[in-house]
């Protein structure tokens, strides 16, 4: 017992002495850590690190008169490789803010960890709602997208263009549930009505069965609750057994490269919910063409994302004259952002709060080349895409 | 005493030495904890194959149950640590119990791909049952205090809780293995039929063998769970089934010490790649495995006992 | 007219689409019980190599513009010459070992497959069209049947039955059954049972690569679509029980198909209801369904 108490004294004073020593001067450090290898590593990945580096080169490399260095990392979409990489850079690098990437599981592990070293966290690939509602910490950003806003705004925006009746596909696990719980939420608000759901295993090889229950329910369009391989998949299957035809199809949660790993061929007609589309503007626009130039792709929204998300953060380093997590959060939480991806605010909860967007997938005709794959539907405002203060239970927003 | 015994101690005093001294060394204390937990898991997967003969390739589904037995119970129904831990192992000795009875009713080859397809059904329930949280996983389970007395928060503290376990697992499975019961053990991994024909129920002693490596691999994801907080479905998904493998071809399939130390390399390059190589892991992790298998079978740890015995001679 | 609540030709549809599924399984557990029993080696990377199959098939269309027709005999030669190089230089060292070795060794193969297709085509995969000639679909009277699917029906129960009748009515066929009762016998007899092995394992490879390109138009190709696969495979082949040609093509049917109704029945199961009948089978039959007691 003795011995444990000497040891641990002398752990603790190490470490104070440690971090005492390195904070405020020496490099500002960015960490990134996301799924580089992969699932997900085209829609963030590398490229998305790149990003990140981007912006602080743009912001001129320096903030506060301290260098800005970023250090990535690949979590191989396992939660513990991520929470264990992002603690030690925070108890060893002293590291200042962590970008989280993808895969929701990885990004709720990070936000308890940054939460209890007190730097920001900002997550953007992850999509679970839960890092700003019941799982809040109030050093969590959640900065592009969510479950919640993706299936509100495809849910609101096709009932109240006439497509009342759903029928829903749905990945069967917790990812999946919350997907359609949301939807078909908003579709009964909205005066729509829900036919009736299928569920799938994750990964199903083959879908045609479960869209032929689909077809039999007489719905007029078909959400799909799901991500990935089982949505390209599930695409593909509709396509063959002509689906597509006599249904609408809203895919939940969908990203520009699998609009483009499928082609329009596959896809024509999709409607789908983004933050972000490269072709929206002349800033994104002008953004997507340096991208281009490096990747010979569009950037993904996420991409767009790691790089405002950055920015967004060195602006409020510098207005809060410090790196020190709780003023740096204060800072965010209180100035407006405004730049090519987002016009927004972060509320109190850490949920970003901007523009979505409906978009849909275009005909191999009405497309001038690759990568010109959207055309806008609707905007939905984001005070209506993203979960309520009355709906949350994060304890922040309760005051 | 031999040179060689005399010389293993004392390395292995070297080693608790070293481990309990590592926070003061600069090492990076939650790093060893997930390391130690890792070799645990090596160390009950080998009772199996190293000592048992028994090739399973779904010890995740062990290692990944308890993680989320012990998770949830902490979490949702504020079990005490060292309780949580005690029913993580006692439920993945119960599921390994179902598992083990029918997967020994095949041997071999066949025997690995049973455990492989039985540990993927695993997966598909961690995966639908309400309480895992799905893709998000089991998120935030505190660590809280040992005896309701402890408190767990300090890395430190936690560090030399999951030293005395680890220590305390190894001794016990060093124990198994020289016990009489471990004496059979080996004698159906030489010669099944012999076995037999001397009157042993082969069946029964296979059973418990794997019933105490589940149980101890689950003991090891239950322990991770309480130090890192969460426990995911990368803990159940049958890749890891393959790491632990891997680790333990990697140090030495039947030696006492080889899988912790293959566990430790493992854990350690992939900490180490995952800022530097991004997508080829996996491919690294495969030339591993080829070359594992090509070149040295009996891994570090065995290649190293077998030049010092020859250097005796 | 009902049958369990559905309409019955709902049901015929169902079976149908069960039966295509079917047909993949059928292939793959065959390829793997054909290498098995002449190697004795269980051969984890058959999903890298039915993967490999299905990209090769695409790069030759993206790349070359070799149409899918030329694809389906070419892809599954190039795959079948890799399968002999493997067996060459990798499985050669492991004969005489413990037969758990080739199954790592396989296992680290496909890891290092997968790896350098995710680094080279990135995940979200590619997509491979229908050829012109099968587009469209057929109106059965009890459902609409995409052409496509009925020609994968078709191929592979000629190349499944091809297998069979190789194996077991040819010459040739009896060799390979004597090779794997007894292989240094069959050598004495003036075989040459090496080339024969090496052969035996290209052709299986190239088994697996005609299930990918078959697969290709049907699903995304990725590289990960191998390792889902793979393991409901295994369980295929414990419950046919490796011990006939016939006994893993006709598992194999039959599981696509009950998988297949369990989608429409109980669709939260369809994942896990290969392997509930796999423990059912080995509590009573521990050898498979077609195996002999070892």
């Amino acid at each position: 017992m003795k011995l444990n108490a000497l040891v641990a004294a002398m752990a603790i004073t190490l470490a104070a002495a440690a971090s005492a020593q390195v904070a405020n001067t020496g490099a500002v450090k960015i960490g990134f850590i996301t799924d580089m290898s992969s699932l997900y590593a085209d829609i963030d990945g590398p490229a998305g690190g790149e990003m990140i580096k981007w912006a602080v080169a743009d912001f001129g490399g320096k903030v506060l008169g301290r260098p800005i260095e970023v250090l990535t990392a690949d979590h191989q979409n396992k939660a513990d490789v991520a929470s264990s990489k992002a603690r030690e850079w925070m108890d060893k690098d002293n590291l200042a803010m962590l970008v989280g990437g993808t895969s929701s599981g990885t990004a709720l592990a990070m936000a308890k960890v940054a939460a209890e070293k007190k730097r920001p966290f900002i997550s953007i690939g992850a999509g679970s709602a839960r890092l700003t509602n019941e799982d809040c910490t109030a050093y969590t950003v959640h900065y592009a997208y969510d479950t919640v806003a993706l299936a509100k705004v495809a849910g609101s925006a096709l009932v109240k263009a006439g497509n009342k009746n759903w029928f829903f596909l749905t990945a069967d696990y917790a990812f999946g549930y919350s997907l359609e719980g949301d939807a078909s939420a908003v579709v009964k608000a909205n005066g729509g009505t829900v036919a009736g759901a299928v569920r799938h295993p994750l990964n199903a090889s083959d879908f045609s069965s479960f869209l032929l229950q689909a077809q039999s329910s007489k719905a007029q369009i078909l959400g799909l609750a799901n991500a990935g391989g089982d949505f390209t998949n599930a695409m593909k299957a509709a396509k063959e057994f002509g689906i597509n035809k006599t249904m609408k199809i809203a895919g939940l949660l969908v990203f520009i490269n699998d609009v483009h790993s499928l082609g329009l061929a596959n896809t024509e007609g999709l409607q789908l919910a983004d933050s972000w589309y490269w072709n929206q503007d002349d800033a994104s626009r002008a953004f997507a063409k340096r991208f281009f130039d490096k990747y010979k792709r569009q950037p993904s929204s996420l991409q767009a994302a790691d790089y405002s998300a950055a920015t967004t953060y060195l602006k409020a380093v510098q207005a809060a004259g410090t790196t020190d997590g709780d003023k740096v959060m204060e800072t965010l939480k209180a100035t407006p952002s405004n730049d090519f991806y987002t016009k927004g605010k972060i509320r109190a909860d850490g949920r970003m709060i901007h523009d979505m967007y409906l978009f849909e997938v275009k005909s191999a005709k009405e497309s001038t080349g690759p990568w010109d794959y959207y055309k806008l539907v609707s905007k939905v405002p984001g005070d209506q895409a993203f979960t309520t203060v009355a709906d949350s239970k994060c304890s922040l927003l309760k005051k | 005493m031999t040179k060689a015994a005399k010389l293993i101690r004392v390395t292995y005093l070297g080693l608790l030495i070293l481990a309990l001294i590592a926070p003061m060394l600069g090492l990076y204390p939650v790093f060893v904890m997930k390391l130690l937990c890792f070799a645990l898991f090596a160390c009950a997967f080998n009772l199996l194959l190293g000592f048992t003969g028994l090739l399973s390739f779904g010890h995740a589904a062990f290692f990944g149950s308890a993680a989320y037995v012990t998770g949830w119970l902490i979490k949702s129904q504020h079990f005490t640590p060292e309780l949580g831990l005690l029913a993580g192992a006692l439920a993945s000795g119960l599921i390994g119990l179902v598992v083990g009875a029918v997967a020994i009713r095949r041997q071999g080859i066949y025997f690995a791909m049973i455990t492989l397809a039985i540990a993927q059904m695993v997966y598909f329930v961690c995966l639908q049952v309400p309480f895992t949280g799905g893709e998000d996983g089991l998120q935030g389970v505190p660590r809280g205090a040992l005896f309701g007395l402890i408190s767990l928060e300090s890395d430190t503290a936690m560090y030399y809780l999951v030293v005395a376990i680890f220590v305390a697992s190894f001794l016990a499975i060093t124990r198994i293995v020289s016990s009489p019961f471990g004496q059979v053990l080996k004698m159906i991994r030489e010669n099944e039929p012999r076995a037999i024909s001397l009157g042993y129920q082969v069946d029964r002693y296979k059973l418990l063998a794997f019933v105490l490596s589940a149980a101890l691999a689950g003991l090891a994801g239950s322990l991770k769970t309480l130090v890192m907080g969460f426990a995911t479905l990368s803990d159940v998904h049958w890749s890891m089934s393959g790491e632990v493998i891997l680790m333990t071809l990697l140090g030495g399939v039947g030696t006492f010490f080889g899988p912790a130390f293959g566990a430790g390399i493992v854990i350690a390059l992939q900490n180490m790649l995952a800022d530097k190589v991004g997508s080829w892991v996996t491919v690294i992790i495969g030339v591993i495995f080829v070359l594992c298998v090509l070149a040295f079978r009996k891994g570090i740890v065995g290649e190293l006992q077998a030049y010092l015995r020859r250097r005796q001679r | 007219m009902e049958i369990f609540g559905i309409p019955h030709q709902a049901f015929l549809g169902q079976l149908l689409l069960g039966l295509v599924n079917g047909a993949f399984y059928a292939m793959l557990s065959l390829g793997l019980a054909v290498i098995f029993g002449l190697l004795d080696i269980v051969n984890f990377a058959h999903g890298a190599l039915y993967m490999l199959g299905a990209f090769a098939a695409w790069i030759m269309l993206d790349k070359f513009g070799v149409n899918y027709w030329f694809a389906l005999i070419l892809a599954p030669l190039v795959v079948g010459v890799l399968g002999v190089v493997i067996e060459r230089v990798f499985l050669k060292r492991l004969y005489g070992l413990d037969p758990l070795y080739g199954l790592l060794l396989t296992f680290g193969l496909s890891l290092i497959f997968e790896g350098i297709f995710r680094e080279l085509f990135g995940v979200s995969g590619q997509s491979y069209p229908v050829p012109e000639l099968l587009s469209g679909a057929t109106n059965l009277g009890f459902m609409v049947l995409p052409n496509y699917r009925a020609w994968v029906v078709v191929v592979s129960l000629v190349v499944c039955i091809g297998t069979w009748y190789l194996i077991e009515r040819t010459r040739l066929g009896a060799y390979l059954r004597a090779g794997t009762e007894n292989a240094k016998l069959v050598q004495a007899f003036g075989v040459n049972v090496p080339l024969m092995v090496m052969l035996t394992y290209g052709a299986g490879a190239g088994l697996a690569a005609l299930a990918g390109v078959l697969a290709a138009p049907i699903i995304q190709v990725n590289p990960l679509m191998g390792s889902n696969l793979i393991i409901v495979v295994f369980a295929v082949v414990v419950i046919g029980g490796m011990g006939s040609i016939m006994g893993s093509i006709l598992t194999g049917l039959g599981l696509g198909i009950i998988e297949g109704l369990t989608r429409v029945f109980y669709p939260e199961a369809s994942s896990i209801v290969v392997f509930v009948i796999m423990v059912i089978v080995l509590m009573i039959r521990p050898a498979g369904l077609f195996g002999k007691e070892a």
